[in-house]
């Protein structure tokens, strides 16, 4: 992170001339993170040989048929086959689950909590985000269709109000970076668009898959504000404005950034 | 940890006798450095791959030693040529008594 943050100092001049709130990409002009990366990155991210998220996918295969907690049960026990029934699912998350708000990490937890009775997993926990690249590339190559469950609206708002809120002691929104400058360089990084397209990924900075809140602690790390805690609402908020903006994209889990 | 290292390696299934063909082959594994801390300044122990091996029908074709500045899960990638129908064996040894290892086979013609 200290390199990102060094980086940063450039940006922060630039912010005294930007405007406050900042117009959307339009639909057309949308590209996932794939499109900013070198033509390397992308080989290695599109042959499943050499992207490092394999494992993570192999794991998550692995623990899905795996009986654990005082249940004793898989999660195939009860969802059956994850190409099948578990299609389609990481494209409408995050969404409202009995009232409550959940990304797809948070879903699965339920499940082991609720439904297998096992001690819960920390955040960023090998397995939990070996079985959301799992169940995330049941997904793959279909269009992010964001959930319409009543209530859900109002996360989005808060989540884009958030996107467009100044923080840190940079004092710069996301939309600025992700809206305004994608594209454009960052001592030498292209500025992505801040599509949630391709997660769980493998980082090659993390050397390790993480998830989309990671990824987002990374950026407000990355304008030195206190990022938000794992699980914490805003994100969750900000996670449901993201797959929003990205509504109808490709979902592309396994990715790889970095 | 308790379960076998993944492995995943790139064959061609069949070749040309004399060919060279191209070998890869990535393991599972943290690579821990030795010289990272934890956030209470605690050096963490060395945990990396030392030797990476294949063999073709017995023979070794190749050979690297590791060493703690590569990245996590580790790519190789080599060539050799294709001289008979037979299997290629890979084995990973490291640190801790670590240690991996697959198999693919190649039909030569
Ligand atoms: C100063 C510019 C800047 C700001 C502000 C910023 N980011 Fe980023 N963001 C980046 C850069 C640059 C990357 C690409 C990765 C890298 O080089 O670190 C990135 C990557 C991302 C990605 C990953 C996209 C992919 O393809 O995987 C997401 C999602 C994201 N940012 C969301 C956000 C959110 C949400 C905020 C606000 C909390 C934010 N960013 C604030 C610069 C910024
Ligand atoms: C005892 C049965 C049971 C087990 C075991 C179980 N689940 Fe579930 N799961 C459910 C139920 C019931 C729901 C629906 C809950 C709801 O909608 O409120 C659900 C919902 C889900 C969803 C959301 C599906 C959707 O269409 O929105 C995902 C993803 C999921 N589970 C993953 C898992 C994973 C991964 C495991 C294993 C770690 C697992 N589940 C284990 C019963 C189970």
């Amino acid at each position: 992170m200290l390199r990102f943050s060094l980086q940063l100092v450039g940006v922060a001049a630039l912010s005294v001339f930007s405007v406050c709130v900042q117009a959307d990409i339009p639909l057309a002009d949308r590209r996932s993170g794939e499109h900013f990366m070198r033509a390397e990155t992308r080989a290695m991210q599109n042959d499943p040989t050499a992207n490092p998220a394999t494992f993570a996918l192999l794991e998550g295969e692995a623990l899905w048929q795996k009986k654990i907690g005082s249940a004793d049960k898989s999660c195939f026990a009860c969802h059956g086959q994850a190409e099948k029934n578990m299609r389609g699912v990481a494209a409408r998350f995050p969404t409202l689950s009995q009232g409550r708000l959940m990304n797809l990490e948070q879903r699965i937890q339920a499940c082991r909590v609720e439904q297998q009775r096992a001690s819960p997993w920390p955040y960023e926990h090998r397995e939990l985000l070996a079985l959301a690249t799992y169940v995330g590339t049941q997904s793959k190559g279909l269009p992010i269709t964001p959930s319409n469950v009543e209530g859900m609206q109002a996360h989005r708002d808060a989540g884009r109000a958030l996107f467009q809120q100044r923080l840190g002691q940079l004092n710069l929104s996301c939309a600025q970076c992700h809206d305004a400058r994608w594209g454009a360089q960052l001592s030498g990084n292209p500025i992505p668009q801040a599509h949630p397209t391709a997660y769980p990924l493998y980082r090659l900075e993390w050397q390790a898959v993480g998830s989309l809140q990671r990824r987002l602690r990374n950026c407000m790390t990355g304008v030195r504000a206190e990022p938000f805690a794992f699980g914490e609402p805003g994100l969750v908020q900000l996670e449901s404005f993201l797959m929003w903006r990205a509504r109808g994209m490709p979902i592309e889990t396994p990715g790889l950034r970095p | 940890m308790t379960e076998p290292a993944r492995t995943i390696v790139n064959v061609p299934a069949q070749a040309k006798r004399g060919e060279v063909i191209e070998i890869r082959a990535v393991v599972q594994h943290a690579m821990e450095s030795g010289y990272r801390r934890t956030e209470l300044g605690e050096l963490i122990p060395r945990d990396i791959v030392r030797i990476f091996r294949c063999t073709y029908n017995n023979v070794e074709v190749f050979r690297a030693e590791f060493h703690p500045a590569m990245a996590a899960n580790p790519l190789v990638s080599f060539t050799t040529r294709a001289t008979e129908s037979g299997t290629l064996v890979f084995e990973w040894r490291g640190d801790h008594g670590f240690s991996a290892q697959a198999s693919a086979s190649i039909r030569v013609s």
